[in-house]
């Protein structure tokens, strides 16, 4: 059961924010508001009046309109397009031929009303993501509703993206659409929220107002009080054990996602790439396991070139890797945890030679493998990774990865979607392996994260590397450098505001 | 908006590479013409090769000396593919087209020089004809796959679906003796293997490639069992329908060259018109076409916008199943007038082929079934000409084009994202 007894009221011109874990249920709820799924029990009051909504159209009509946490957007039809799809502007009769006309009129009256600067005539695929989350939020509003989901919609932005949503927030609450806003990033909540409803396994844990402490709304939301940083003592960096030198990489459409990075991470280090998503960080780790081929420039491990290893030898080699899709690309979903848990080497003693698997042995490594990394599914390991919850998938992971000797781990984004008792764990045993004299290189898009975690940050920006910084370094300058700006860069940007207003493009 | 607008400023300039796609054509365009200008104008000899634009190779001909000719028309098609080098973006259509006619006149003035006399004539208006009513079934059959796979259900059953409308109009038009009545049953027969197809696709979610070669296995069966119960037994009875008329068009049917090809026509050729233009217009400038290509692309964001993918994915598949059952009706009352086994012979699968050629649009479909129904033409005229090349060469070509443009050497060849994915809620 996903959701269980929930109750929530949102008021008129109220942003309410939904505060709970990966998998506490939030999505959940609202796909019920939005009629994507059914109730079991209870019932849905709009104005004090029960309504049934059975599907998207009923949750329009009633006023509700939400922005998924994947845009629902086709990605090759116009902005106009995805807006009057569904409620097409028709020249009437009964063919229904589209009148573009109309359709572009109302996208640019409702940009123009609520300051969202979109364009309808662009093509969506071509958009920054910032700009196609405000396509979202215009389809909503041509449909006249009142109340606004948006689930999880700072995930994919920079900070300053995330700003400027939060004032296109401020702007529609202004005008007395209410809001429900899904998220687990706490800072966010604070600094928009008129209410808070925190709920964890299915459940409403209580309501607070948005003065509520971080580490008080943290342990409401977990259930026991967290630990919000990660205990570290200073790097002792060693010598370079990875070093990437002028590498250039092209993405799935051949267009050129890592252009010219330069890297080195010590032995002892943790060196962590912040950046939003889509920035090449995927490729480069790609390009480094040997999983995509190098256009250009060379990485090193130890100082003999990795360039032309497969990705068997360069693992063998003393890399761990925990990849950034663990269901397609880090498990196979159906084989048990055991066999998991040997992906990397069923085919060496003791676990097998080349032509036979031992299934013994492969169990009873599994069975001191889960006990260690504290995977909860049965001790024996035999039931498939597919069916545990995604802090424990990665768990499983993470422990195959710790147990052959590494010179180099390689992570990325360990712990999305994952819960905050496994993040916890995680963290533990990377900054462990740190301690142990391990190079770490950590791919994130939780800022946060890389924050905590990281003795040095490489900011990635259009497929380069714009900057390393410390970790000290304030939120704010990251948060520019995320998007593009670097230090001499602010001073221009202060002057540019005047050219606020433009569609960005 | 500050960042926003700081990084609209930045855009990083694409790095522009020299060798485009247009140019690498084009280096191949000019190597193919220097080739065929060699090599025909070699092999060709120095007597005449004539064209006519009538329907037969009596009237006024134009004609050339073959090894001229064979030279001078492969040069065209090197200058063709040298001009890609140097000219702008939208030049590239045309430059191809011209280039690839030239190489064809040129290898024609080879074949035609070295036919025996009185042989060395080639009709164009005839040419046209037969590539126009060649491509009919092809068109008919592409349009059913259009119709299927915008809204994202695989169609490989298009070849059932032929065999099926060829059966049913060949029983029913000798039943009722009437040809309306065979059209009418046609449909019904492509709309029973698109009912099988939509179920088990969209309600039962099975792999929509494996179901299409399935459901063509269950249709040559169906129809073969039939044909052995019924017509092997009494052909005039159940297996002797007449030919559809033929509806000139006055005036306009006079006109060389495309007056045969376009206006001599039947129900086929003008039915297939106008399905070109209506589901043309459809797609792109009504709601329907918008929700179809939405829920092909992307079915989850129209469901979310209160549109119904299922049924929507059920109505498209069906009417496809009628399109293409009216298209299996040609085999019967058109090329031929009995119905045989496997009658059909895998031309579904070519217009499976055409509807990938063409890119998944209707116009771009039945440009890709004009070529090929071209191609076969041409093999039937290079045959009447005592060619000394297997008719088999020319009649691959189709399909070596199809992998070329498959293998995404002429662009990029994108199907709807969402095809072949059945849609399951939440």
């Amino acid at each position: 059961m996903a959701n269980d007894d929930i109750s929530l009221t949102v008021e008129p011109g109220e942003i309410h924010a939904l505060l709970g874990e990966n998998g506490a249920g939030k999505s959940t709820l609202m796909n019920v508001l939005y009629g994507l799924l059914q109730p079991d029990e209870g019932q849905i009051l709009v104005d004090d009046k029960p309504v049934r909504i059975q599907g998207p159209r009923d949750a329009i009509a009633a006023g509700i309109g939400m922005v998924h946490q994947h845009f629902m957007l086709v990605p090759v039809f116009t902005v106009a397009e995805n807006v009057m799809l569904g409620a097409e502007q028709t020249t009437g009769g009964p063919i229904g031929f589209l009148d573009r006309r109309r359709a572009r009129k109302l996208v640019r009256e409702v940009s123009d009303r609520y300051r969202l600067a979109v364009d309808p005539d662009r093509t969506i695929e071509d958009l920054p993501v910032g700009v196609q989350q405000r396509v979202e939020i215009v389809k909503a509003l041509t449909r006249d509703v009142d109340l606004l989901i948006l689930d999880e919609p700072t995930a994919v932005l920079t900070p300053q993206e995330t700003q400027d949503l939060l004032e296109v927030m401020r702007t529609l609450k202004a005008a007395g659409k209410s809001i429900v806003f899904i998220t687990h990033k706490l800072k966010e909540v604070q600094a928009i929220a008129d209410r808070i409803t925190v709920i964890r396994r299915g459940r409403t844990v209580g309501t607070a107002a948005p003065d509520t402490s971080e580490e008080e709304l943290a342990s409401l939301m977990v259930g026991r009080s967290v630990l919000l940083r990660v205990d570290k003592g200073a790097a002792e960096p060693g010598a370079p054990v990875l070093e990437v030198a002028g590498l250039a990489v092209n993405d799935d459409r051949g267009h050129r996602a890592v252009d010219g990075v330069d890297l080195t991470v010590r032995a002892g280090e943790v060196l962590g790439i912040a950046g939003v998503q889509g920035n090449g960080q995927t490729e480069l780790i790609e390009a480094i396991m040997g999983l995509r081929p190098v256009v250009a420039g060379d990485a090193s491990l130890d100082g003999r070139p990795m360039r032309g290893l497969s990705t068997r030898e360069i693992l063998r080699a003393g890399v761990g890797y925990v990849p950034e899709d663990r269901s397609v690309d880090g498990l196979v979903k159906d084989f048990t945890v055991a066999e998991n848990l040997v992906l990397d080497i069923y085919n060496t003693a003791p676990y097998g030679t080349r032509w036979v698997v031992r299934p013994e042995a492969i169990a009873e490594s599994a069975r001191a493998r889960i006990e260690q990394f504290d995977v909860r599914t049965d001790a024996s390991g035999g039931a498939a990774v597919g069916t545990l919850s995604g802090g424990n998938q990665q768990k499983v992971i993470v422990a195959r990865e710790f147990s052959r000797p590494l010179k180099l781990f390689i992570a990325a984004q360990p712990t999305r979607g994952v819960d905050v008792g496994s993040i916890e764990f995680i963290h533990r045993q990377i900054v462990h392996e740190r301690g142990e004299g391990t190079a770490v290189l950590l791919v994130s898009s939780e800022l946060d994260e890389v924050l905590a975690l990281a003795d040095r940050v490489a900011v990635m920006y259009r497929g380069r590397v714009i900057a390393v910084v410390s970790p000290d370094t304030p939120r704010e300058e990251i948060g520019l450098l995320m998007a593009g700006v670097t230090t001499t860069d602010v001073a221009t940007a202060g002057a540019g505001t005047a050219k606020d207003g433009q569609p960005d493009d | 908006m500050t960042a926003s607008t700081v990084e609209a400023a930045q855009a990083v300039v694409e790095p522009t590479r020299y060798w485009t796609r247009q140019r690498k054509v084009g280096v191949g365009l000019a190597a193919v013409g220097v080739l065929a200008a060699l090599l025909f104008g070699a092999l060709a000899t120095g007597r005449k090769a004539e064209f006519t634009l009538a329907e037969t190779i009596s009237g006024s001909a134009v004609g050339i000396n073959g090894t001229v000719g064979a030279v001078l028309f492969g040069a065209i098609a090197a200058l063709a593919g040298a001009a890609m080098l140097v000219t702008a973006k939208r030049w590239f259509g045309w430059l191809l087209g011209v280039g690839i006619v030239a190489t064809l006149i040129s290898f024609l003035c080879w074949q035609l020089s070295q036919a025996p006399d009185n042989l060395n004539t080639i009709p164009l208006g005839s040419v046209a004809r037969s590539s126009v009513t060649l491509a009919l079934p092809l068109i008919l059959g592409a349009l059913a796959g259009v119709l299927c796979e915008r809204s994202a259900v695989i169609n490989v059953a298009i070849e059932g679906q032929f065999l099926m409308g060829a059966f049913a109009a060949a029983m029913f038009a000798t039943l009722a003796g009437s040809v309306w009545v065979g059209i009418l049953a046609a449909g019904v027969g492509g709309l029973i293997i698109a009912l099988l197809l939509a179920v088990l696709a969209i309600r039962f979610l099975v792999d929509q490639v494996v179901l299409g070669v399935v459901l063509n296995v269950f249709a040559l069966g169906l129809t073969g069992f039939l044909y052995e119960q019924l017509m092997a037994k009494d052909q005039t009875r159940f297996n002797q329908p007449t030919f559809v008329p033929e509806w000139d068009i006055p005036g306009l049917s006079d006109i060389p060259l495309i007056g045969p090809a376009l206006f001599k026509g039947n129900i086929f050729l003008y039915g297939a018109i106008v399905l070109v233009v209506l589901i043309h217009v459809g797609l792109f400038y009504t709601r329907w076409g918008l929700r179809t290509r939405a829920v092909g692309e992307h079915p989850a964001a129209a469901d979310t916008l209160g549109v119904k993918v299922l049924a929507l994915r059920y109505r498209n598949v069906l009417v496809g199943g009628l399109v293409a059952g009216f298209g299996g009706a040609y085999f019967t009352l058109l090329s031929t007038t009995n119905f045989n086994k496997n009658m059909t012979s895998g031309l579904g699968f070519v217009a499976l082929a055409a509807l990938i050629f063409g890119r998944w649009s209707p116009i771009g479909a039945t440009l890709a079934a004009l070529f090929f129904g071209f191609c076969s033409a041409l093999a039937f005229s290079l045959g009447s000409i005592n060619s000394p090349i297997p008719s088999q060469f020319l009649n691959m070509l189709p399909y070596i084009a199809t992998i070329v443009a498959v293998a995404g050497l002429v662009g990029r060849v994108r199907a709807p994202a969402a095809d072949g994915t059945p849609y399951i809620k939440g």
